[in-house]
């Protein structure tokens, strides 16, 4: 029997229960023993690790809304099928965006320099690199910036997410070519804006800001390939979770495959921007840009510097080749974890670094936030699924999504 | 070089002919081939045709490449001729990199247009049987093999039933490489004779 409406099942429901109480209780720990403690390296601890996951899961949970907008852009229908898995998730994304808003507000009102060197403004005064860039590192832009970003994801997908709501009543032929048309514009704003913020201004503010003498312009679409990628795996972990309970009766091998493909060849990108990056520091060495590998490859980074890429290639890379492992639920569920926590791990390298130097931990604290994100993850969009019908049954490509066939 | 006879044939519709090829299958039929103006979705699914091994090859044309690339500049750089370059150390594998990859994706590409030819069995001085010229055009043609046990009127009359707008009988040359399928089968001239 094909269900047409998404119930949060009491299984779902206890995981997301276990996942949220771990995670609470580890947050609530992390600020009486880190943050609240005396000791500047535990608050920088607890904060860097904070911004880690606060923005890796917003970037993640936007990468849905990305992928809804580009596909409707590109006219594509095989998404039709399972679209409504993309939304759901990218509800989250006013969620999490407070969520890193909170974070910035306490990294900056709490005058954590160590995460942001530029907020130290008798620092800034004696930098001569860094006083060149206050223009854009100064916390009124980035304030100002990061509200608009988060404001504008947030409301736009919102906007998506009512229009897809139209294809649940019939249309005539000509409210069918209205409704693409509105579907259009907004996906093409979206798409813009997505562009200024994700394609380059938002990761050089929250995350290379963090290394702000050092630069690199492949910074920002390494970013976006890395939580595409992982956005990626997460859309192909709800439809085989959704298919496994016999919900999205339209989405079939076709369908997985193509997402398949998709984890596939953006870990290859993120390979190829990854590289892009590294081989020109590499080969130039001059040391104001070699300043950014030195500790990550050879210093107390190294194990998860190599695992990065071990996790996040080489391992996706051989497992998704063949075709029928792209349409193997067990072997994409597997890739799909392994490419989300291979890319957490991506970020980690790219945070912590900088603010903890040397002595850096992945213990009980990271991964209890890991867990906590993870079950408001599951907890908003249980809802987000459950608050609709499963397919939106009366869009005009829905058909092109039943009859896919890659 | 075998001489066979077929059965050929043709029809106007892919709608026709999807159910057509799932009768002669089911009627135990040998479909030679079927050729179509343009790549139709899912119908070497419909003929029960296995999946091609193209790409396996691929992966290993592509994997011969890797070693390749990555062994000869090892040993070119390392033990032959080491050069200081920038003091870059001898083994300096990320600058390899891009060689390596196109080594990679050049070995597998070359490599899977030969195996790709000699899978369909193509090559410049072939020339291959057509058994129907609008075949590239807009006539979806399918060729089935007989055997000495075939009855001939029936398959005709098997396919006409099954929507086929013009079918006929036609003794051809079938595959070019050497002994293949002179192994496999007798040759129709000789199973006449016999």
């Amino acid at each position: 029997m094909i269900k047409q409406q998404f119930e949060v099942t009491p299984g779902y429901r206890k995981w997301t229960l276990g996942l949220l109480g771990v995670g609470g209780l580890v947050l609530l720990l992390g600020i009486f023993f880190l943050a609240l403690s005396k000791d500047e390296h535990n608050q920088t601890r607890f904060w860097a690790v904070l911004l880690q996951n606060s923005t890796f899961f917003l970037l993640i949970t936007n990468a849905s809304m990305f992928f809804i907008c580009i596909t409707t852009m590109a006219m594509g229908g095989w998404q039709m099928a399972f679209r409504r898995v993309p939304e759901a998730i990218s509800t989250l994304v006013p969620v999490f965006g407070v969520l890193a808003l909170i974070v910035f507000i306490g990294i900056i009102f709490g005058h954590q320099h160590h995460i942001y060197h530029w907020i130290d403004k008798e620092h800034v005064e004696h930098d001569p690199i860094l006083k060149g860039k206050s223009g854009l590192l100064n916390p009124t832009f980035f304030f100002i910036w990061t509200v608009i970003t988060i404001g504008l994801w947030s409301f736009i997908g919102a906007k998506m997410r009512k229009l897809s709501e139209r294809a649940d009543e019939a249309m005539s032929l000509e409210e069918g070519k209205n409704f693409i048309h509105a579907n259009t514009i907004w996906a093409s704003a979206f798409l813009i804006f997505f562009g200024l913020t994700v394609g380059s201004t938002i990761p050089w503010l929250w995350l290379m800001s963090i290394d702000a003498h050092w630069y690199s312009t492949m910074y920002s679409w390494y970013t976006f390939a890395s939580t595409f990628v992982s956005g990626m795996s997460l859309i192909a972990l709800y439809v085989i979770y959704l298919k496994n309970n016999d919900y999205l009766e339209y989405t079939t091998d076709e369908q997985l495959h193509d997402l398949g493909k998709f984890m596939f060849a953006f870990s290859i990108f993120w390979t190829y921007l990854w590289y892009s990056q590294f081989m020109l520091i590499w080969y130039a060495n001059i040391p104001e840009e070699t300043v950014y590998f030195k500790p990550r490859m050879q210093g107390a980074y190294k194990g998860v510097f190599f695992l990065n890429l071990i996790v996040n290639f080489l391992l996706p890379f051989l497992l998704l080749m063949r075709k029928g492992s792209k349409r193997n639920f067990t072997t994409v569920t597997f890739v799909a974890v392994l490419i989300i926590v291979g890319h957490w791990i991506d970020f980690f390298q790219m945070v912590m670094p900088g603010p903890m130097g040397e002595h850096y931990s992945l213990s009980w604290f990271e991964f209890g936030i890991l867990a906590l994100y993870a079950g408001l993850i599951m907890h908003f969009v249980g809802k987000g699924l459950a608050s609709r019908p499963l397919v939106a049954k009366y869009h005009p490509f829905l058909k092109e999504s039943i009859i896919h066939h890659t | 070089m075998a001489v066979k006879k077929f059965v050929v044939g043709c029809f106007e519709d892919e709608k026709v002919l999807f159910p057509a090829v799932s009768k002669v299958r089911k009627a135990g039929y040998k479909i030679h081939d079927i050729y179509t103006p343009f790549p139709v979705h899912g119908l070497d699914h419909a003929m029960g045709l296995r999946e091609t091994s193209l790409h396996t090859a691929g992966f290993i044309f592509g994997l011969t490449g890797t070693t390749t690339a990555v062994s000869f500049m090892t040993w070119s750089f390392t033990k032959d001729w080491p050069v200081n370059i920038g003091g870059k150390p001898n083994f300096a594998l990320p600058a390899w990199i891009p060689i390596t990859f196109e080594l990679t994706v050049l070995m597998a590409a070359v490599g899977m247009v030969l195996t790709f030819c000699y899978l369909c069995q193509l090559a410049p001085f072939i020339k291959k049987h057509h058994f129907h010229a609008r075949a590239t055009d807009d006539l979806f043609v399918m060729v089935i093999e007989c055997t000495a046990k075939t009855n001939e009127d029936e398959v005709k009359n098997f396919l006409g039933q099954a929507g086929a707008q013009e079918i006929n009988t036609q003794i051809a040359e079938d595959g070019w490489w050497i002994g293949t399928y002179d192994k496999q089968q007798k040759l129709y001239k000789d199973q006449v004779i016999a």
